[in-house]
């Protein structure tokens, strides 16, 4: 593996690969890419050894860190100024078994969210600058230092989940907001997947910002909070904000959600613990290899999804993001085509294999294959960034 | 004012008008195709008033089909297209060129679903941004960026310039409320980008088609993001005895963990000229004024302002107006969205849009006055301080040619200051033909050619606004005089 310690040395290292037309996997601290096979002639790069915040004014609310920098290094530097990342990114060291420090480059690389994104944005949202190596070497500035910028293509968005296909990011900056003062989660019990899916609409029309929203069927629902949650499915809903307003929010939403099923209330410490185990996809950190599905799509549809397919295949789900996104174990075979072609019959969406052992993960294309027209330009995008296609040829599936 | 070069009309279009009227003619319905001089003029320039050109003709399509076919015949025969909306751009992006079609989307002004369960509602590209809110308002829901213009901005056009508003400090611009889009490709291929999910399979081309002014492809279908309306809004006006007083008073704010929806920015002479059109009782004996907006329950406003006005109370805070009422309220914005307008009553102006990071706020305000000074201009400040996004409207005579010219330099040099300070060129309105020439300034070679190479991806021919964005000087070759 080579470890550039310095932007230059990381637009050399492309550089040479570009001369030699070899091809490269880009990654940071490969808590997402566990198996990169060694004997594969293909070279790997992280950005590991870029790390360190380089500037951060917690009153601009803007961070600029080079992009190996770990994850937990900025999270411990945003809490000491009551500051963090709205977009929650997750960790996937438990499903995937990984060891390893998730980057800030690695989650921006793969827009990597959590349950707040719904409301507050994606990783891409928050990004507001980036620095990175293109396929030539070249060293390339996009963006910048403000919220407010449309100087010119975005081309921060499209590196944004490009997923180490377009470029190698060696700085990112982004912005950050303050941590809630308060947070409180509001547990309706007993719904059914339909329910549910009525409940958490009803509860995302109200004025009271909700900033989670989450359905965990009884299959699932005894994993999170050391099984504290009550008896039967549970749809949580947080609150977050000051003090004197979400207990207002809470009594608001509790009135309305009460014609649902009957609610408790969550304080800050299990609210806290429950909505980072629902961000690291807990119950499924479960030490298996089988396969796992992270699907977006409409929040109608999730749970009409999982029903259709419940008819065909071994599966278990829980649901965030009010339902659009669907967290989905295979008993078995992934059924990738089965999963893609009722997402196209239920409105549209995509499905990302996240998770399967590796004979699977070699059959089963792991990104949503695109419609041809979209597929045709997203390799000429791809073209212009890496033109002799250095960077994880093939790893997009175009 | 006539410093800013189009590309040279090509005299192999020119010289087939008649033809590619007459083929337009078969392509859509009488309605929709316009090409009699005196049809031409409401086309010839859009906000940026300052330059003006007479189109080739202008379609006014009704579907995407219609939309599709005129790209694919303009593709054929590297006929450049000028995409519109409702022709509200600061920035010279809707403008024509005399050997261009424009493509105006206001005819597609559709609502096509209103999704609640979802939140998202779809429609067509000429929609104006306000209708939406409006539509869906009764139900509770809004949609949240609101450009000055909103009253007659499109969708298509807010896509066009990822445009932003008075309360994206909280919300977000365009591309952070902007789900799918239905796009025709420069060669009349019709795709989908995005939908009612979140998130994108492969590349985020909706991000990056969001602000492109017009370069990548023709919008003609959008699903945005509706938000459940808050419970109520307050505003709340202080008057501070210096910029600087009230340029710390915005970064304490923000630095406490309190986000207002918006935090406006006036200074003396716009706080003059908007009292004397709008008479919203600003007071007069300050340097600048900030309007802070809360929203919520009331507990939650009455907390955030107690918060709010006591940080005021440690930057020397003169004035301090609390809204008891809806009226007074409305009376508080009624000053800051007339700004524009009663500016334009008294002087010509044009209006920058920088966005500089919050600490530098004071030190560009400064510098701006200093530039204006020495040009012998007036200028008025009145901007989003929330998020940095600066507007100094610089006042001139558009009579006098050289006051004008005069005007035209200053605001370079204030975009260039902002750059400097760590900021960009525009925050909201796009670099259109305006800032064009300034892009040097905030990219290198490297910056711009792989910008340029990415746009060459979309449109490798470079007929789609092609006067517009990139500097007319170092163009891919052959994109000179596309």
């Amino acid at each position: 593996m080579l470890i550039p310690h310095s932007e230059n040395d990381a637009a050399y290292v492309i550089r040479t690969a570009a001369a030699n037309k070899k091809a490269l996997i880009l990654c940071g601290g490969q808590t997402r890419s566990p198996d990169v096979d060694p004997l594969a002639d293909i070279e790997v790069v992280s950005s590991r050894g870029l790390s360190g915040i380089v500037t951060y004014d917690p009153a601009e609310m803007v961070m600029t860190a080079r992009a190996g920098t770990p994850v937990a290094e900025i999270e411990a530097t945003l809490a000491e100024n009551r500051q963090m990342m709205a977009f929650e990114p997750m960790d996937h060291r438990g499903i995937l078994k990984t060891s390893g420090e998730p980057t800030i480059g690695g989650v921006f690389a793969a827009n990597i969210s959590g349950p707040r994104r719904f409301v507050a944005g994606a990783a891409r949202d928050s990004l507001l600058g980036i620095r990175f190596i293109n396929g030539k070497g070249e060293t390339v500035r996009a963006g910048g230092r403000v919220m407010k910028n449309v100087t010119g293509l975005d081309l921060v968005k499209l590196l944004a989940g490009s997923q180490g296909t377009l470029g190698f990011l060696t700085e990112v900056t982004f912005r950050v907001l303050p941590v809630p003062q308060t947070v409180e989660t509001i547990v309706i019990s007993g719904l059914n997947n339909d329910a549910a899916t009525n409940a958490m609409a009803a509860a995302m029309a109200m004025p009271v910002e909700v900033s989670g929203a989450a359905h965990l069927p009884q299959t699932v629902r005894s994993k999170f909070i050391d099984g504290k949650l009550p008896e039967g499915e549970a749809t949580v809903l947080r609150l977050e904000g000051l003090e004197a307003s979400v207990g207002v929010r809470a009594d608001k939403l509790e009135a309305v959600m009460q014609a649902f099923g009957p609610v408790t209330r969550l304080g800050m410490d299990d609210s806290l613990t429950l909505w980072r185990q629902i961000r690291d996809i807990h119950p499924y950190a479960d030490g298996t290899e089988k396969p796992l599905w992270r699907v977006s799509v409409a929040p109608s549809a999730g749970h009409q999804l999982v029903a259709a397919l419940r008819l065909e295949a071994g599966i278990d789900a829980f649901y965030d993001w009010q339902g659009g996104l669907v967290w989905m174990r295979m008993e078995a075979d992934p059924e990738a085509e089965l999963i893609r072609r009722y997402i196209r019959a239920l409105g549209g969406g995509h499905a990302t294999l996240v998770r399967a052992s590796e004979l699977v993960r070699q059959q089963t294309p792991a990104f949503e294959p695109l419609p041809e027209a979209v597929a045709a330009l997203s390799a000429r995008v791809k073209e212009k960034l890496d033109p002799w296609g250095i960077f994880a040829p093939g790893k997009m599936g175009f | 004012m006539n410093q800013i070069a189009f590309l040279p009309a090509r005299e192999d279009v020119l010289s087939r008008r008649k033809i590619i009227i007459a083929d337009l003619a078969e392509l859509l319905p009488a309605e929709c195709l316009v090409h009699e001089a005196r049809e031409l003029v409401p086309f010839e320039t859009d906000a940026f008033i300052s330059y003006r050109r007479v189109p080739l003709a202008v379609a006014l399509p009704k579907t995407t089909a219609q939309v599709a076919a005129v790209m694919k015949y303009c593709h054929r025969y590297k006929i450049p297209v000028v995409p519109r909306g409702a022709g509200t751009s600061l920035s010279g992006g809707a403008i024509p060129q005399e050997d261009a079609v424009v493509l105006c989307l206001s005819k597609m002004s559709r609502i096509l679903e209103l999704d609640y369960p979802n939140r998202t509602a779809m429609v067509q590209a000429g929609v104006t941004n306000l209708s939406i809110s409006e539509t869906v308002g009764a139900d509770g829901f809004f949609y949240a960026p609101d450009p000055s213009s909103q009253l007659a901005c499109t969708i298509g056009g807010n896509i066009g310039m990822n445009s932003g508003g008075a309360h994206c400090l909280k919300y977000g611009v365009t591309t952070n409320n902007l789900l799918g889009v239905k796009m025709v490709l420069v060669d009349g291929t019709i795709i989908e980008l995005g939908g009612k999910h979140l998130d994108a399979a492969g590349y985020d081309l909706l991000g990056l088609v969001c602000g492109s002014e017009g370069q990548l492809g023709i919008v003609t279908e959008a699903t945005v993001r509706l938000i459940a309306k808050p419970e109520g809004a307050r505003p709340v006006l202080f008057g501070f005895p210096s910029s600087e007083a009230a340029g710390a008073c915005v970064a304490d704010i923000i630095g406490s963990g309190i986000i207002p929806v918006a935090i406006e920015f006036m200074d003396k002479p716009a706080i003059e000229i908007c009292e004397a059109f709008a008479k919203a009782g600003y007071p007069l004996d300050v340097e600048a004024l900030l309007i802070v907006e809360v929203e919520g329950s009331d507990a939650e406003m009455d907390a955030m302002l107690k918060s709010i006005v006591e940080i005021a109370g440690r930057h020397s805070v003169q004035t301090v107006r609390e809204c008891q009422s809806a009226t007074e309220a409305a009376l508080i914005w009624k000053g800051r969205k007339s700004a524009f307008g009663a500016t334009g009553r008294i002087a010509d102006y044009i209006c920058m849009d920088g966005t500089v990071p919050l600490s530098k706020l004071s030190y560009v305000l400064n510098k701006t006055s200093e530039i204006t000074d020495r040009f012998g201009l007036r200028v008025a400040n009145v901007f989003h301080a929330g998020d940095g996004n600066m507007h100094p409207l610089i006042l001139f005579n558009a009579n006098d040619p050289e006051d004008a010219a005069k005007a035209e330099a200053a605001g370079n040099e204030i975009l260039k200051l902002c750059v400097d300070a760590g900021g960009c060129l525009t925050g909201e309105h796009g670099v259109g033909i305006e800032k064009r020439d300034l892009m040097r300034h905030q990219y290198n070679d490297v910056d711009l050619n792989q910008q340029m190479a990415v746009r060459s991806a979309f449109d490798d021919g470079w007929i789609l606004n092609p006067s517009k964005v990139f500097p007319l000087e170092g163009r891919p070759e052959g994109r000179q005089d596309a």
